[in-house]
């Protein structure tokens, strides 16, 4: 079963960070990507970009409309995910744990779902998945 | 082979068996279907047909083991006639499922399914209140209507929860399993706070069907001795040697018009002597194992109270430096304020005023109204009863209806 790990920090503790703590961090986060797959549990990972570097984007009557930035004025934005495998909740809980930045802020564990189409349960996240769909 | 069944009618058997076995059903039902809610519709549709079936053919020598079969049978015959569970049951269940002579006998598994039961009712991924919700529902077997009633919930809110709390379960995929070495302690935490709080709200009870209310504390005790037959472990063992302490005082905490009588006046004659012995017998094997925690220390200072014949010749050096190690384990400015207490009982008042006025000035207990009548209790000892009534006054400021407010007024108007 898969889990997204939703990673929430401060982004103005994450910018007054210093130059070597935050390399420390992100070689942390390196090494942490390889343990995963090494141990099967890693399917995907990002860092993202400071919050203020969104757009979002709304589809109305088929016409995309463009806003700046998010929506939110709380102090926690999500900088990071992974996404994982593991047994189940127990297990993604311990693999959360471990999140090298976990400490600094909040993570968020969320079971992720198949798309069922006529009583068919397609990944979201398989390539192969969507191809057989489209064929 | 059926046992002899006399015309003792088997209504009443299956009665009795349903009282002491359902639960335990529940438990492998649910491990061997995956399922709470298929689990519970099997568990149903078992003692329908133990009704229909035993009359004819006697009560089964291994009942439980008969409604676990009949229950997971009925289950996959329903399950497999619904076609669009049959995807569902490709995953690991199927093998359980598949396998009709699975484990069912043993005695041993079946006491792990009730760990495994309770363990995932707790799981702290589930709201507390969802988590209290679930145990009393699925472990103790109570109705929704019976915990809406307890709970002073209305009846479709706990239903929601216990929806919400199983859909969590389902879709989340929170493993049904007793927690591994690693994880026990905190998740046994977690179990413990469950069932103190379901104690607390019938021991506390100062609203509603106060006797309705007080059979949680029962339903809490039934709990915390299946914990400790299943999971011996020095904090479950210390939480139920709590219970058992403050239950054994429950008649003399209350007038019969519902009015709070304090430990001092209260009349110990009519403690329940045997009970204090057993939980102190359970405080002192806890104690012993050098893994005690907060629960087992609680305990401990109850069992000092209890054990004491008359409230003046109350151990309060030794209540003080057990309060000294609670702090230690679980620093709390609640803990720190019944500690200032108990120095106040055994070196004064004034001692005592003291260190509550230091509490007060960080301001962590501004709002809790036991300090202020802990202070105003303090100076109305010491004759200072300007203090103890402006004290008093802010105590009132901040209860709510019932008993402890009636508390506060008397003795206020007495100060």
């Amino acid at each position: 079963m898969r889990y997204l790990c939703l990673i929430y920090l401060d982004e103005r503790e994450l910018a007054a960070m210093p130059q070597k703590e935050m390399d420390a961090l992100n070689a942390r986060h390196l090494r942490f990507n390889e343990e995963l797959v090494a141990s099967g549990h890693f399917v995907e990972a990002e860092a993202l970009q400071p919050a203020a570097s969104t757009t979002a984007i709304r589809v109305r009557n088929g016409k995309p409309s463009l806003t700046d930035g998010p929506f939110t004025e709380t102090k926690e934005m999500v900088a990071g995910f992974y996404v994982i495998e593991a047994r189940d909740l127990n297990e993604a809980i311990q693999v959360a744990a471990r999140i090298p930045s976990a400490p600094l802020g909040t993570v968020e564990v969320r079971p992720c779902r198949d798309l069922e189409v006529g009583g068919v349960a397609y990944k979201a996240s398989s390539k192969s998945g969507g191809r057989i769909f489209n064929s | 082979m059926p046992s002899a069944a006399a015309p003792l009618s088997v209504a009443e058997a299956v009665d009795s068996i349903y009282r002491a076995e359902s639960r335990r059903v529940l438990a492998t039902l649910i491990r061997q279907l995956g399922d709470f809610d298929v689990a519970e519709e099997a568990l149903h549709e078992a003692f329908v047909a133990a009704v229909e079936q035993w009359p004819r053919d006697g009560v089964p020598e291994n009942p439980r083991a008969w409604l676990v079969t009949t229950g997971r049978f009925k289950a996959i015959d329903r399950l497999r006639r619904r076609s669009k569970h049959e995807v569902a049951l490709e995953d690991e269940h199927a093998e359980a499922i598949a396998d009709p002579a699975a484990g069912v006998d043993d005695a041993e598994g079946v006491e792990d399914d009730r760990l495994r039961l309770i363990f995932t009712c707790c799981h702290p991924a589930l709201a507390p209140e969802a988590q209290v919700a679930l145990t009393l529902r699925e472990v103790c077997g109570l109705t929704t209507e019976e915990i809406a009633r307890a709970h002073l919930a209305p009846a479709p809110t706990v239903a929601q929860r216990i929806v919400r709390a199983k859909a969590k379960i389902r879709d989340a995929r929170i493993p049904y399993e007793v927690p591994g070495r690693g994880e026990l302690g905190a998740r046994l935490e977690s179990v413990l706070r469950v069932i103190y709080l379901v104690f607390n709200e019938g021991y506390l009870a100062s609203s509603g069907d106060a006797l309705t209310r007080h059979d949680l504390s029962g339903e809490a005790i039934r709990l915390g001795k299946l914990l400790v037959e299943l999971l011996p472990e020095p904090e479950a063992v210390g939480l139920l040697a709590l219970m058992l302490l403050h239950d054994a005082r429950r008649a003399s905490r209350t007038t019969p018009q519902g009015e709070l009588v304090p430990l001092e006046d209260q009349d110990r004659s009519s403690w329940n002597r045997a009970q204090i012995a057993d939980a102190a017998r359970l405080v002192e094997a806890s104690l012993a194992s050098g893994r005690f925690g907060p629960y087992a220390i609680q305990a401990a200072i109850a069992a000092v109270h209890a054990e004491a014949p008359d409230a003046a010749s109350t151990d309060w050096a030794q209540i003080a430096g057990l309060y000294g190690v609670l702090l230690e384990l679980s620093p709390s400015p609640v803990v720190e304020l019944n500690q200032a207490v108990a120095i106040a009982m055994r070196d004064g008042p004034e001692a005592g005023i003291a260190r509550i006025d230091a509490i007060l000035e960080r301001g962590e207990l501004a709002d809790y109204h036991l300090a202020h009548a802990a202070r105003a209790d303090l100076c109305r000892r010491l004759g200072r009863s300007e203090e103890a009534r402006a004290s008093y006054r802010k105590a009132l400021a901040l209860t709510g209806q019932g008993p402890e407010r009636r508390f506060l007024e008397k003795r206020l108007a007495e100060s």
